[in-house]
């Protein structure tokens, strides 16, 4: 019955997203005004079967139904309820199926808030984006299909992934992951209608910018919190391992913040078209290569790869995006001729210019390191793996070049800064700079690349709170207002530039705390018995004793620790070892001691009840907590760039007049 | 005009040059920092090329082979391609403190290089994770939990 009614509506979503497609692109390029209603219409349909099938599949994990063959493979009757539900995207067909949900959403909200603008554009957005749909409606009917019957049904099953019951991170990374994947469908659908008209005025520019950032964001999100999520409950001391799964998040993300500078460039001084839409595609080819790599199973084995269904299908898939693509900027780029020029060598737009090769150099080396191992077992059959130090050796030097264009790019004028302009706005920053590398050399920090990374943050952290800061200085003496008014006035006025500048420090933040974590980072291994201790750092680590436990779902034991800091303060900590009862191997839970300039991180490597005795690993890591604080940085820097600007909120308030008799409606006196 | 044909072309040498500068370090990178799976057979099949690089050896614990030194400080085990009598096996040491699953006959990665006098230096130990369930019964402590899934678990990868 379950199985029925998700299979129908999945096929719903097919025929409405087919449907949709055609409607869409064959309207649009022949400019077909009342077709926008008719996609609309398709767009909706696409919604509610995709919420639908998502519903039918939520409802037969929380009633264990266990005839559905998703149910069977990830639920378990031990599970508790949050995580029966967070299940839906804790295996392949289930995510995918959580896709389709959140790419309707996302297509109707595009189709919602471009309704009423000049049909050609959306119509041939949509037409891409439901072509887009149409791919993963099938790939849900068919080779991914969650809906499959089972028989005989199992009495039980076996539960999720443990490591994915684990901490309830993955209850909110995983989707904010998914929110960026997904929503460059939408940014690649406005690229493609811009090419497929052969034109991109400032309007739709300004559409596809908008529709950039919130993936983006999205991504951003997720990108640290899936490091928070790897450093908080994997325990192998780390937060960013250079591993297939998490190049194929930070792939998109690059070309995605390339783009974001360069449409700066394309809305100031009118050239770059084709590059900045070039970035739009790539984004979306890179999400949906990322897709392909974590979803396909590929990366345990090229030869592996045969026994994932989905792997063809979405080879398929990508070479069909990419030669549309490739054909789309061959025929259609060179219609999008330059309106402008670019400026002097030391213009904002030619540091942009030089800070979206860098990114696009960094993408190159990532995805080079990525696929390498791929590309050579499937020619040469030899298995191998490209190791951290690769990445590592490419990634620093081209970080610390970005790094430096973050200070440099908003220091210099739009056009051509004469060499006056440039002593006054690099002095006092600079300073900064060399001031913060004499106070590390004198701190005895030590490390070349660590300390130009923080004199560069001191340099960058400089002029973008200056350049933040300039602005509020004027209103304050101009319109003598208060310090806090005149800080909200001056970035309500520039809305993009002061979020930019917000994500900035948030970015400075990032670099400062991965240099310092992985420069001065102390590392331990101890066996102890009850009362033994030993020296980390300036912690004192005693183990007091081994405690066993148990939850519904697993059971743990837990080694007892008391630390004991440099300010004589006891902590008890107790890094655990835990048992779910489905799987073979015990999963650890790190526990981690987090100051503000420093986490202690202490793991559990093994235990002997007899002894008792327990082995732990132990680091120090400094200032890595910084990562995850510079979330509310991205968050706050985007949504203030990304907040629907006045002119929508006037149309907003015009609707609301429009129908008062709402406002007296049972749900609204409710 | 020609002024501005001249300056795009000598930006897109400086290109060209640039993008063939990065493509010649990042081979020249990977080449260095390849990591290769091995099985002990595999890897002693390579003779002379398997001293030096890193090397993921992917295998079976030897039944009776391990070792502790008087300090307890380094194990010393055999790593075979599986775990039936005469499979080819490589003798490895490891300082690290194996974690808690590690024993006879489970499917182990030790990353590490190999050397001439024949020993595989590990710089980390893992025990191989399989996902082959053994349902414990029913009243099973985690203690009975643990043996039940030390039995021997399947080939290394």
């Amino acid at each position: 019955m379950t199985s029925t009614l998700g299979t129908t509506l999945v096929l719903g979503g097919l025929l409405a997203a087919a449907f949709g497609a055609v409607v869409g692109i064959e309207g649009g390029l022949r400019h077909r005004a009342g077709a926008l209603k008719i996609v609309l219409g398709a767009v909706t349909a696409f919604l509610l079967c995709m919420l639908g099938a998502n519903l039918t599949m939520v409802y037969a994990l929380v009633t264990h139904d266990f005839s559905v063959h998703y149910v069977a493979q990830v639920g378990s009757r031990a599970t508790p309820l949050v995580f029966t539900v967070v299940s839906l995207w804790s295996a392949l067909e289930g995510s995918i199926l959580f896709w389709g949900a959140i790419l309707a959403v996302y297509v109707f909200a595009f189709a919602r808030s471009h309704r009423n603008d000049p049909p050609t554009n959306p119509l041939l957005a949509l037409g891409t984006m439901m072509a887009v749909a149409v791919f993963f409606a099938f790939l849900i009917a068919g080779p991914a299909n969650p809906f499959g019957r089972v028989s005989p049904v199992p009495p039980d099953g076996p539960g999720p992934n443990p490591l994915l019951q684990n901490h309830i991170l993955m209850v909110v990374h995983p989707p904010m992951l998914y929110l960026g994947y997904v929503g460059m469908v939408v940014p690649f659908g406005i690229a493609v209608a811009a090419l497929l008209r052969g034109q991109l005025g400032d309007a739709w520019m300004a559409v596809l910018r908008r529709w950039t950032l919130i993936p983006w964001t999205f991504l951003s999100v997720g990108i640290v919190l899936g490091s928070w999520w790897a450093y908080a409950v994997l325990g192998w001391g780390g937060y960013w391992a250079w591993d297939p799964v998490e190049n194929a998040s930070f792939l998109p993300w690059l070309t995605c913040t390339a783009f974001l500078h360069s449409a700066m460039v394309q809305e100031r001084r009118h050239t770059l078209k084709l590059w900045t839409v070039s970035l739009s595609l790539a984004s979306f080819l890179l999400t949906i290569l990322g897709t392909f790599m974590t979803r396909s199973g590929v990366f345990n084995s090229v030869h592996s790869f045969t026994q994932s269904e989905i792997g063809p299908t979405f080879l398929v898939f990508l070479g069909a995006v990419l030669v549309v693509s490739v054909f789309l900027i061959a025929v259609r780029g060179p219609l999008l001729v330059p309106e402008g020029t670019m400026g002097g060598v030391a213009s904002r737009e030619t540091a942009i210019l030089v800070n979206n090769l860098l990114f696009a150099a960094l993408t190159f080396t990532v995805l080079l390191g990525t696929l390498f191992p791929l590309v050579r077992e499937a020619f040469s059959g030899v298995k191998i793996s490209v190791g951290a130090p690769y990445f590592n050796r490419m990634a620093i030097p081209l970080g610390i070049a970005i790094l430096f264009l973050m200070g440099v790019g908003p220091s210099l004028p739009w056009g051509r800064a004469s060499p006056e302009t440039m002593r006054r706005q690099f002095l006092v920053p600079a300073a900064v700079g060399l001031g913060v590398i004499i106070l590390s050399l004198a701190a005895g920090l030590r490390g070349a690349s660590t300390l130009l990374t923080f004199g560069l943050a001191g340099f960058v952290g400089t002029v973008t709170l200056r350049e933040m800061l300039l602005p509020v200085r004027v209103r304050m003496r101009e319109q003598g207002e208060a310090f806090p008014r005149a800080v909200w006035q001056s970035a309500r006025r520039a809305r993009r530039r002061f979020g930019g500048y917000v994500v900035h420090l948030g970015v400075v933040l990032v670099f400062v705390a991965i240099a310092a974590s992985q420069s001065y980072v102390v590392h331990t291994t101890a066996t102890l018995k009850p009362g033994e201790r030993f020296q980390l750092g300036s912690y004192t680590v005693q183990m007091t004793g081994l405690r066993d436990g148990s939850d519904p779902h697993r059971r743990w034991t837990a080694a007892e620790v008391r630390v004991t800091d440099a300010g004589g303060r006891e902590h008890l900590l107790a890094p655990r070892m835990n048992f779910y009862e489905r799987s073979t191997d015990p999963i650890g839970s790190p526990a981690i001691r987090s100051a503000a300039f420093e986490d202690l991180y202490l793991t559990l490597l093994a235990f002997d009840q007899a002894g008792p005795s327990a082995s732990f690993n132990a680091w120090i890591f400094p200032m890595v907590s910084w990562i995850w604080w510079s979330l509310p940085f991205f968050v706050l820097g985007a949504l203030f760039a990304a907040w629907p600007e006045r002119r929508r909120d006037r149309a907003g308030a015009a609707e609301r007049v429009s129908v008062p008799s709402d406002a007296r409606s049972p749900g609204a006196a409710a | 005009m020609t002024s501005v044909t001249r300056n795009r072309l000598i930006a897109l040498g400086a290109l060209v040059v640039a993008g063939a500068a990065l493509a010649f370090i990042a081979f020249g990178n990977i080449g260095k920092n390849l990591v290769f799976y091995w099985t002990p057979g595999e890897m002693l099949a390579q003779g002379s090329k398997a001293y030096g690089p890193t090397i993921r050896l992917g295998g079976v614990v030897q039944p009776g082979s391990l070792r502790w030194d008087a300090g307890r400080t380094h194990l010393t085990f055999r790593v075979a391609d599986s775990d039936k009598q005469g499979a080819p096996s490589v003798q490895v040491v490891s300082s690290e403190t194996p974690p808690q699953m590690f024993r006879e006959r489970i499917g182990v990665v030790v990353e590490g290089t190999f050397d001439r006098s024949q020993t595989f230096t590990s710089s980390r130990l893992m025990v191989n994770h399989s996902n082959e369930y053994r349902p414990p019964k029913p009243g099973d402590g985690p203690d009975r939990w643990k043996t039940t899934v030390s039995a021997p678990t399947a080939e290394a990868r």
